[in-house]
């Protein structure tokens, strides 16, 4: 693994017993040694913490930052108010998606937080179109922690009360761990829980005091990914990408009213005619959440069909795997918008044989964040 | 007890051959959340496609080591997956078949070849 960078936290993975594998460029932890089932459900029972400093952080500073962002996300930018975040998505000229992002008001400039796996693509873009009157500045001296599940807030309110008063999509300056942090009440688990943006310096000595607290185990990539796939939530490269659009997604309630047709600031963004378009039409495919019947799963690339023989393809599988806390195989992807919107029973074809698989509504746990 | 490179371990018992994989084959799977057997009564020749394996990570497919008559197979496995990871060199058997040749076992490495192999 000699051309993959290392995260801050490298050293304390290996001591945890962590599994590390290459992943977007960096060597990160898949698993400790609990294992991805038993990580998984730790996280929905208590709380678990993740590394995710493979993610891009970046500042945009300028007197018109927000308007400017609206240029290349349909989001409304301007209307977020300090200490607030959104999530959002950069979108090109055919109305794919060329990432998704979380992004925040804090005050007198935006943070964001990109993919590991786009975030150079996306810190181009963002230069390209908003220099010299934004300025986009890279975040490399940070680490990027969440902690998330149920008992995060305890753990977290451990080392400083205040974040306890945080409801899901604030952000504030919190001192942990001697550190001037930037914390959000967000995640990528469809659990409660927090983001924390920490210095590289902090960063070992706020992991090990949050490892300490009874309710809190480390965990990898792999129950991370089942996590979000049990909470709906998509990947970007397999949910969303260049060829999807927003409106396929479902994720047109990231769209705020001043985006949209008769809004405020109508359009604006790259895509804005096809997405703009397909709000009011209706898209041909749609994504949807999905349950094989069976306890086979139905992983990325399975074929949906119609019928248990013969007819072409009505969709396809983007993400699915065994959910730990649903006790069965999950899935989402695209079908034919005649069959999103209801239970429609489809086959999914997995190693030559169909199996059936019904379009079920996500999340498939119920979220369980701070409003 | 056999092994094979694929990390099957072969046992017998009576005229039978017992098939699972290794302790360390389960470790590298990561935990077992699906398994598909043969049907009782199939006959498979070696390297047909026996079991399918899905853990939290990926599906795997493992290969008949011999040819022979599936005789009996692990049905609780189907609805108890990780016994595998539990103890895959007792209750997480796959199935018992009936060798058409038992020489086939010969090719198979003892267990301190096997152990050698994984390092």
């Amino acid at each position: 693994m000699t051309d993959l960078k290392r995260v801050p936290l490298h050293d304390l993975h290996v001591e945890l017993g962590a599994k590390m594998v290459p992943f977007a460029g960096y060597e990160m932890p898949v698993q400790y040694p609990l294992g991805v089932l038993k990580e998984h459900l730790h996280t929905r029972g208590k709380a678990g913490l993740f590394d995710v400093s493979h993610m891009g952080q970046v500042l945009l500073r300028g007197a018109d930052a927000a308007r400017a962002l609206e240029r290349l996300i349909p989001m409304d930018v301007a209307g977020l108010g300090v200490g607030r975040q959104r999530y959002g998505f950069f979108t090109n000229e055919t109305g794919g998606i060329l990432d998704d992002l979380m992004f925040a008001n804090r005050g007198d400039h935006l943070f964001l937080v990109v993919n590991a796996a786009c975030k150079d693509a996306d810190i181009a873009h963002l230069r390209a179109a908003l220099e010299p009157e934004v300025s986009v500045e890279v975040v490399t001296d940070r680490a990027l922690l969440a902690v998330q599940g149920p008992a995060a807030e305890a753990a977290l309110a451990s080392l400083a009360a205040e974040v306890a008063g945080m409801r899901f999509m604030d952000v504030a300056d919190v001192t942990l761990a001697g550190a001037a942090c930037w914390v959000s009440r967000s995640g990528y688990t469809g659990e409660d829980g927090y983001e924390i943006s920490v210095p590289v310096g902090a960063a070992e000595a706020l992991a090990r005091a949050l490892l300490d607290h009874e309710a809190v185990e480390p965990i990898g990539l792999g129950a991370r990914d089942s996590l979000r796939l049990e909470a709906g939530l998509c990947l970007y490269g397999h949910d969303i990408t260049t060829e999807t659009t927003p409106v396929e997604a479902g994720l047109t309630w990231a769209i705020q009213k001043a985006r949209r047709a008769g809004g405020a600031r109508e359009g604006g963004f790259p895509g804005a005619g096809v997405i703009l378009e397909e709000l009011a039409d209706g898209p041909a495919l749609r994504r949807v959440g999905l349950m094989p019947e069976g306890r086979a799963p139905m992983r990325e690339g399975v074929a949906l069909f119609a019928a248990s023989e013969g007819g072409d393809p009505v969709g396809t599988i983007t993400s699915g795997g065994f959910g730990p806390s649903v006790g069965g195989p999950v899935a989402m992807g695209y079908v034919s918008a005649d069959y999103a919107g209801g239970d429609a029973l489809l086959y999914g074809e997995v190693r030559g044989r169909r199996h059936p698989v019904r379009i079920a509504p996500m999340p498939f746990v119920p979220s369980n964040f701070k409003r | 007890m056999k092994y094979t490179e694929e990390h099957e371990w072969l046992r017998p018992e009576d005229d039978l051959i017992v098939v699972g994989i290794t302790e360390h084959a389960a470790e590298q799977l990561g935990d077992i959340v699906f398994i598909e057997l043969p049907e009782e009564g199939d006959e498979i020749a070696k390297d047909d496609e026996a079991v399918v394996i899905e853990s939290v990570k990926a599906a795997s497919e493992i290969l008949a080591p011999i040819d022979g008559e599936i005789v009996e197979v692990n049905s609780a496995l189907v609805e108890n997956p990780g016994q595998v990871n539990d103890d895959p060199q007792g209750d997480g058997w796959f199935f018992k078949i009936k060798p058409a040749d038992p020489s086939q076992l010969d090719d198979y490495m003892d267990e301190a070849a096997y152990k050698k192999m994984i390092g």
